[in-house]
């Protein structure tokens, strides 16, 4: 690995005010598991990396049912996995956090960094939108907040600024009759990137036999994650049937505009995109209910 | 090259100080300065988990930990599992049932199927396989790795009070 300096300050001012100085590429350093990859592969480059995990609001995780889920942009996915507040409230964000790489991966990755990373294929990123989650921005000029699904802006690309960090993210309370789930297609069990994922959050009316509200997005299939806002937009008001989540995913393959690659087709893949979204649907709806 | 950093940690139960640079992975430290050499670099990309420790309770890739990182954290290597002149039931279950070959992988395995022993005594044969797709190896298949943790297992819980 090229040499680099590395910093690892306690405050967010301070490592704002690091990140804005720094002469050359300065990198944020979270769990790890992408970053000194790309250091050691030369894939990107930093003469100073700032580690941000001694920074508290970095690694907060506050929950309460009120007022929904504040995640410290660096706190490792098992720390959301292993909590018992989280596992029964979002279920689409531990189907997630379960699959980013495999075990020990999970003992350093964050969600923070997954959605930083920007791959098209993140597999938390999608969730975050479909849980209509909020990202905490701070930079040297003040603090600002973007809905996820604005986060990212090409594949590898999402708008943080020079100086700039991802602080938190802020997720709304769950709701009553609530319920999401995600999934990806891999052609193995376990540790491989998505060929297609779909994530979903649906909120029942009261009978819980209509839909009230409903997000859709997807991964892996367009350069950046989506959001499938016209099949989120139609599933209002609609019977919660099988016949509902097919048609859903008639319309989320609008969203899709895949390249063909090792993984897959651009076919098969947005072939995909039907078919999870219908697994989703059905998936968050039987948790709404359970 | 970057002026070197004075990390200190607990490793395997001991004080331990070394100097790294921060563009060394607590892989390299751990091999090359430190002379535990029982964690072993694969991929050093985070696929094989063949350099994986214990990193304040949690298991990790060593190679994808920076060594400056350590600073006041406990490590645990395959070094320190065994106590004095007898092998942990993980490893005399490794030996017994022949759950290795060539042994590069071993360490590693060892290292996550303790973290995973200590988490759930009693995991499925799902959990196991789930849980250590993260280590790869590539002879003997795994169905004799995941037969020796079950064994490793067993005999845990008949040793628990």
């Amino acid at each position: 690995m090229r040499s680099f300096e590395y910093e690892a300050p306690s405050s967010l001012a301070e490592a704002t005010a690091l990140l804005a100085s720094a002469k050359g590429t300065a990198r944020v350093l979270a769990g790890g598991t992408d970053l000194v990859v790309q250091l050691r592969e030369r894939l990107r480059d930093a003469d100073l990396v700032v580690d941000v995990k001694h920074i508290p609001e970095l690694m907060e995780l506050n929950y309460s049912p009120g007022m929904g889920l504040r995640l410290g942009a660096s706190v490792p996915c098992y720390r959301i996995y292993e909590n018992p507040d989280l596992v029964a409230t979002y279920p689409a964000l531990i189907d997630a956090a379960h699959i980013v790489g495999g075990w020990q991966i999970q003992s350093r990755a964050s969600i923070g960094g997954n959605l930083c990373t920007s791959s098209p294929a993140g597999d938390t990123i999608t969730t975050l939108i479909a849980l209509g989650a909020h990202c905490v921005i701070a930079g040297p000029h003040g603090n600002r907040e973007v809905p996820a699904q604005e986060f990212c802006t090409a594949p590898g690309k999402n708008l943080l600024q020079k100086g700039e960090i991802l602080v938190a993210i802020v997720f709304p309370g769950p709701g009553q009759k609530s319920g999401s789930a995600y999934e990806r297609f891999i052609p193995r069990n376990e540790m491989d990137i998505a060929v297609a994922g779909v994530s979903s959050w649906v909120r029942l009316d009261a009978a819980g036999k209509t839909i009230a509200e409903a997000r859709v997005a997807l991964a892996a299939v367009a350069p950046t994650p989506r959001f499938a806002s016209e099949a989120s937009q139609w599933l209002v008001g609609k019977p919660a049937t099988a016949e509902t989540f097919a048609h859903a995913g008639e319309l989320a393959k609008k969203v899709a505009s895949p390249i063909s690659d090792m993984r897959g087709t651009a076919e098969y893949r947005t072939h995909l995109v039907g078919v999870l979204t219908k697994r989703t649907l059905a998936k968050a709806v039987e948790r709404a209910c359970g | 090259m970057s002026k070197k950093t004075h990390v200190t940690a607990t490793l395997n139960g001991e004080t331990v100080e070394f100097l790294c640079e921060p563009r060394h992975s607590l892989l390299e430290v751990l091999r090359d300065t430190l002379q535990m050499t029982g964690a072993k670099e694969g991929c050093n990309n985070g696929n094989c988990g063949a350099c994986t420790v214990m990193l304040n309770g949690r298991p990790v890739n060593s190679c994808l930990v920076l060594g400056v990182e350590a600073e006041g954290a406990t490590l645990e290597t395959v070094e320190g599992i065994a106590s004095h002149a007898h092998l942990h039931p993980i490893q005399q279950c490794f030996l017994e049932g022949a759950a290795l070959q060539c042994g590069i992988c071993t360490p590693g395995f060892l290292i996550a199927a303790k973290a995973l022993l200590e988490q759930n005594p009693n995991p499925s044969e799902h959990e196991i396989r789930f849980k250590l797709a993260n280590n790869l190896c590539r002879c003997t298949g795994y169905d004799k790795i995941v037969k020796a943790v079950q064994a490793a297992a067993l005999e845990l819980q008949k040793a628990a009070p």
